[in-house]
């Protein structure tokens, strides 16, 4: 029977079928953060047990450690807290970690793909809705709850209904100045912030195939943000090639083998999808939010959507009809899972190099991991950086969603390359506008929001 | 941990009629720091239910006395954003049993089953009988049946069915866990593991 490749990846991981609908579907990688793993551990160690497979599990702090002088010891409080709990929990359990320091430290979604631990074909969870950013691999990846993660450390298996599956095809090329993160900003503002859920997405075409690994991993990473369990997208040569030689990618004989399996994973001609769309990638421009759901979304020569929720509007302090184009900005925050890799660094660098940032805005540029900064001073992305006023930050999560010390002030407009415009996402009050790397550079150099196209002559 | 048994339940409800309820509102990031799965009920809907100098918002339903009861009443697509399972905590660690809507986001669903509270998806029509209903009168009555799986508005006698999956259930009802249930197939899964080699 044909299959699409979500169905390939998932029956294949398929340990025994239940009664009701759910699966035991076994988990190749665990990935855990500070945040949601604590409780999983106390459970595991109350019950008196074991982790199953601790070298299927990859630990990292990202949530909430500082992003400067993080050579420094960290204050006490909460945040330290969490942060020891990881380090003793990984000690106690067997789980190897990349504590704050180590030059493989990052966002647990940049540093899984850069070390090789994220792979086509496999299942991979994490307390973390963002996990679908692994999706890019072709690898069945999603965000489980601390009840999950320790089911997973117990039994290196989850339960779960097979999700419904999901293609959204985007063919032709992109236009000048639009990237990974517009294709998924308009995606969602097409289907809204509810359209994927129950669903699997698999995304699809010209357009997505032309993207890089960085690319695809931002769209994917966001398919979380339309509802949906997960993105996924077919592996290729791109992706091979992305993967090949990485610390902990197969090697020698292992990697042939790997290699003719993944091969073999991708949606056959006549496979069936339970919902499909179809958008012309011609269509897109670059891309804003004006509201507080990351469906919210508009091109960034467009207006407020009359009849938009007024609850939202009121928050965000816009009128409906208004345009984006001009408005006022406070601060710009370049960062996360979701646009925090090497390529979104060049991006934004490219775009502001022999320009200065704007003396009315606060601009944090935050790396997704240790590899990523080392990689932007390496390419003299960070002088460029200095020399147009901007400073660059240590890997984490950051002001994407302020559970450390980067928070945006009440009130202020913060045009941010991260993944939720949530009412307080980026701190109390703070109004956020979710955009792409090239937007944010416009943004930071005149201080309001600016099409990109016109002030960097794409 | 096991959960409680989820026992047959007349309440009343508290209605917060607001659609995408996400789970940044229902417990913002910068309470998710403790490593305890205690007390989070505490700042349940906390920037909507208090200023930023810590005075109740008049007008919020978790601040008007006249709203009790152990079911919460949201508008459609209940739970979206984040997959914080802080979330399940914070709404049970107040008190609440139940949380009724038209509609909830995936992981939020999984994460209150898992907890012991209940998701009871209604119709539109319904979910907004629910809410006049209590605007009408905010000590109504409602009853929650999960053996029988209907939801029920006391005074009318107007009922509705709700799905849930049946090994969830199961647990609920029996107030047993998934993790007791992964150790004991142990050996299918080493046998599962041998098989991919």
């Amino acid at each position: 029977m044909a299959k699409t490749l979500f169905d390939k990846v998932w029956d294949a991981h398929v340990v025994k079928k239940l009664d009701g609908g759910r699966d035991v579907l076994y988990i190749d990688r665990q990935y855990i953060h500070e945040v949601t793993s604590p409780v999983a551990f106390s459970g595991l160690r109350d019950r008196g047990l074991k982790i199953f497979r601790p070298s299927q599990i990859t630990a990292t702090p990202d949530h909430n450690v500082p992003t400067i002088d993080q050579h420094l010891p960290l204050e006490p409080g909460e945040s330290k807290d969490q942060l020891d709990a990881l380090t003793a929990n990984c000690g106690e359990f067997g789980v190897q970690m990349f504590g704050l320091g180590n030059d493989k430290h990052g966002v647990v979604h940049i540093i899984g793909p850069e070390l090789g631990f994220t792979q086509p074909g496999m299942t991979i969870v994490c307390g973390d809705s963002h996990t679908s950013t692994h999706g890019a691999f072709g690898a069945v990846a999603f965000g489980i709850g601390t009840s999950e993660v320790e089911m997973v450390f117990a039994s290196q298996c989850i339960l779960q209904p097979k999700p419904k599956t999901m293609r959204i095809t985007v063919d032709g090329e992109l236009r000048k100045g639009v990237g990974a993160k517009d294709i998924v900003l308009y995606i969602i503002s097409k289907i809204s912030a509810s359209g994927g859920t129950g669903h699997f997405i698999e995304f699809a075409g010209s357009a997505i195939r032309s993207l890089s690994m960085e690319g695809r991993m931002t769209v994917c990473n966001m398919s979380i943000e339309s509802g949906a369990r997960g993105g996924i997208i077919a592996p290729d040569e791109i992706t091979f090639e992305y993967v090949k030689g990485r610390e902990n990618a197969p090697k020698g004989a292992d990697w042939d083998k790997a290699l003719a399996y993944w091969k073999t994973i991708y949606t056959d001609a006549d496979a069936k999808f339970d919902t499909e769309y179809t958008f012309d990638a011609a269509d897109i421009e670059p891309m804003i939010t004006y509201g507080t759901n990351p469906g919210m979304g508009i091109g960034i020569t467009g207006n407020i959507p009359a009849g938009s929720d007024a609850k939202a509007l009121e928050y965000m302090g816009f009128k409906e009809g208004e345009a984006m184009l001009g408005k006022n900005i406070d601060y710009v925050f370049v960062g996360s899972c979701t646009n925090g890799r090497i390529e979104d660094f060049r991006e934004f660098a490219n775009a502001v190099k022999g320009r200065r940032k704007a003396d009315n805005v606060v601009a944090w540029l935050v790396p997704g991991s240790k590899m990523v900064e080392k990689q932007a001073y390496e390419e003299g992305i960070v002088d460029i950086l200095k020399e147009a006023g901007f400073e660059f930050r240590q890997p984490g999560c950051s002001a994407c969603l302020a559970m450390n010390a980067d928070k945006i002030p009440a009130g202020k407009y913060s045009v941010s390359t991260s993944n939720r415009n949530f009412e307080g996402r980026q701190g109390p009050g703070a109004r956020t506008l979710l955009a792409g790397p090239l937007v944010a550079a416009a943004a930071a150099v005149t201080g309001k929001i600016t099409d990109p196209r016109e002030l960097f002559n794409l | 941990m096991s959960i409680p048994k989820f026992e047959k339940m007349v309440s009343c409800a508290v209605p917060v009629n607001i659609e995408n309820i996400d789970t940044d509102q229902i417990i913002p990031a910068r309470f998710l720091k403790a490593v305890k799965r205690e007390g989070f009920g505490d700042n349940l809907f906390r920037d909507w239910r208090y200023d930023s100098n810590n005075n109740k918002i008049s007008g919020f339903a978790l601040n008007e006395s006249k709203y009790t009861g152990s079911i919460l009443v949201g508008a459609k697509n209940f739970g979206c954003g984040s997959s914080r399972e802080h979330a399940a905590w914070a709404i049970y660690d107040y008190g609440f049993k139940v949380v009724i809507s038209s509609f909830f986001a995936d992981i939020f669903k999984n994460n209150a089953l898992n907890n012991g509270l209940l998701p009871i998806q209604v119709s539109e029509d319904f979910l907004a009988k629910v809410f006049a209903q209590i605007e009408n009168d905010p000590q109504a009555k409602f009853e929650v049946d999960l053996e029988k799986q209907t939801f029920t508005i006391c005074s009318t006698g107007e009922s509705t069915g709700f799905d849930i999956d049946a090994y969830k259930k199961e647990c609920l009802l029996n107030g047993y866990d998934d993790v007791d249930y992964l150790v004991s197939i142990h050996p299918e899964i080493e046998s599962f593991e041998a098989s991919r080699k």
